[in-house]
């Protein structure tokens, strides 16, 4: 076990002199990350947008179900995505465990059901304002979701960027799909837990304390766009 | 003149039921229920265009339910709404357009607000441009294009919600109360904009309680009064012999409802 207080020094030189390996681990866990909420969004902004103005039958229960996927533990979300993608799997032959495209389908199915759930409530309130307006003025189907999602979308940002969060300190799920191999599937949160077990608290800590200040940057960036849509009066 | 005749444009006006023609706008025997309270109750009144028609009545008398049937926001629970003998559909519902009593604007600017407006409207993208620019001298809104809708004061909001509404070019325009909260010189805006639209020939059915206004716009006053038709009369007619005992209470102020 390392002083602590030199580990510190030795997580600051790391991250100041750029090392190579921080940097190649930080930029996979950017790009995972942000593929995963990019994919997310796709799939959960017109879904929770359907949720909200749709009438078909099964929208409560598919309201319900979505609600309660939010709450998945992204272990059991790791284990499913690797039965499916092991080579005994359904989608084996793909042979995608082990490579940061199926990191990304996990994270994927974690962050979808919080961007269609929070998307869903944000369109239901703003659509029980305009209905009667865009009623009134002949709006078909998709021109009413495209207008809400539209007005909604300093609230959308800020979902997405809880997706983003989400998704940036999750580690259950990527170390059973990734298997952290160095090099290959190694990210921030699954790093951390490898180094501290072996005694290496300093690139641990580095990593840390960079995801501590991702962390704070996303929540600034949710703070403010909170302010500039209410100055705006687009809230 | 022959040609006159037989030309398209000629056969349009003279066909039996034109496309999209909506007059006479009718209410047959419409009622409208909420549990067991009927609001509007076996309402028959039939809407032709020309007259400026004012509809008045105390609060809770179903005013707004009235305009929300006839623009097809609600159904009516018995009885029927009809535009030229037809139910109200997707082709005839922009002929009809509804400023409401609280202006509903979109979170974005009066500009984009009227974008959207002829976007939904169907205008092609090509003629939007012009069209925009003059919805904005319409509602004297240029200098304030720009900015969002939310943040603009109560008048300019319900300015924008007039012109957003005849950007549609409806035959039948029904305003809600539009001036409710406005001051006068604001009130004095909107009612321009109402002659200028009823001078192009667009229908007006218009509630408010403000006899000043309805004496200047009306041809006509609807009274209603719990749900049905208590009175209908010319509006000089109306202000000095009302004939039904509840507009004489009404005008009076003495009726509570
Ligand atoms: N959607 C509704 N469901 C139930 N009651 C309603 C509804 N809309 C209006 N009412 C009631 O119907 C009555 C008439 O309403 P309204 O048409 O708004 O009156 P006004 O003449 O003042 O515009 C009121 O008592 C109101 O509370
Ligand atoms: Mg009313």
């Amino acid at each position: 076990m390392q002083d602590f207080g030199a580990a510190f020094g030795q997580a600051f030189a790391l991250i100041l002199s750029g090392d190579a390996d921080l940097m190649e681990i930080i930029a996979l866990s950017l790009r995972v990350t942000i593929l995963a909420v990019a994919m997310a969004c796709a799939i959960g902004l017109p879904l929770g947008a359907l949720l909200a103005v749709g009438r078909f039958p099964g929208r409560g229960a598919a309201t319900v179900f979505v609600n309660a996927l939010m709450g998945l533990p992204p272990v059991v979300v790791g284990l499913g995505v690797y039965l499916l993608l092991s080579s005994a799997g359904p989608l084996g032959v793909l042979q995608l465990l082990y490579t940061p495209t199926a990191m990304v389908i996990a994270q994927t199915i974690l962050v979808t059901p919080i961007v269609a759930a929070l998307t869903r409530q944000v369109v239901e309130d703003l659509h029980a304002e305009y209905d009667e307006l865009l009623r009134s003025m002949g709006a078909r189907r998709l021109g009413v979701i495209a207008t809400l999602l539209w007005d909604a979308r300093y609230s959308l940002l800020t979902t997405a960027l809880a997706g983003l969060g989400r998704a940036l300190a999750e580690v259950g799920a990527v170390i059973i799909v990734g298997g952290n191999i160095n090099h290959v599937t190694r990210v921030m949160t699954t790093t951390i837990a490898l180094e501290t077990s072996k005694g290496n608290l300093s690139l641990a800590l580095g990593l840390g304390i960079i995801l501590v200040g991702l962390s704070i940057l996303v929540n600034g960036l949710v703070m403010g766009l909170r302010g500039s849509a209410a100055r705006l009066a687009y809230a | 003149m022959h040609d006159a005749l037989t030309s398209p444009a000629r056969q349009r006006t003279t066909a039996a039921a034109p496309a999209g023609a909506i007059w006479p706008v009718a209410l047959e025997d419409a009622s409208f229920a909420a549990g067991d309270k009927t609001l509007i109750d076996r309402l028959s009144l039939q809407l032709t265009p020309g007259l400026r028609s004012i509809v008045m009545g105390p609060n809770g008398a179903g005013k707004s339910l009235l305009l929300r049937l006839v623009a097809g926001l609600l159904r009516p629970s018995a009885g029927r709404v009809t535009f030229a003998g037809q139910p109200l559909d997707e082709t005839l519902r922009r002929r009809v357009a509804i400023v409401f009593q609280r202006p509903v604007l979109l979170r974005r600017s009066v500009a984009a607000n009227l974008t959207h407006a002829l976007k939904t409207y169907g205008v092609p993208r090509g003629q939007r441009a012009q069209r925009l620019d003059e919805l904005l001298s319409l509602g004297q809104l240029e200098s304030i294009a720009d900015s969002p809708a939310r943040v603009l004061s109560g008048g300019e909001q319900q300015r924008l919600s007039m012109v957003r509404a005849l950007a549609a070019e409806p035959d039948l325009l029904l305003l809600d109360e539009p001036t409710a909260s406005l001051d006068p010189q604001a009130t004095a805006a909107i009612e321009a904009l109402v002659s200028q639209a009823a001078a192009k020939g667009v229908k007006i059915v218009m509630v408010t309680h403000d006899r000043g206004q309805a004496l200047r716009l009306a041809d006509e006053v609807l009274f209603l009064h719990r749900g049905q038709l208590a009175e209908r009369a010319p509006a000089e007619t109306f202000f000095a012999q009302p004939q039904s005992a509840a507009a004489q209470a009404y005008l009076e102020g003495r009726l509570l409802l």
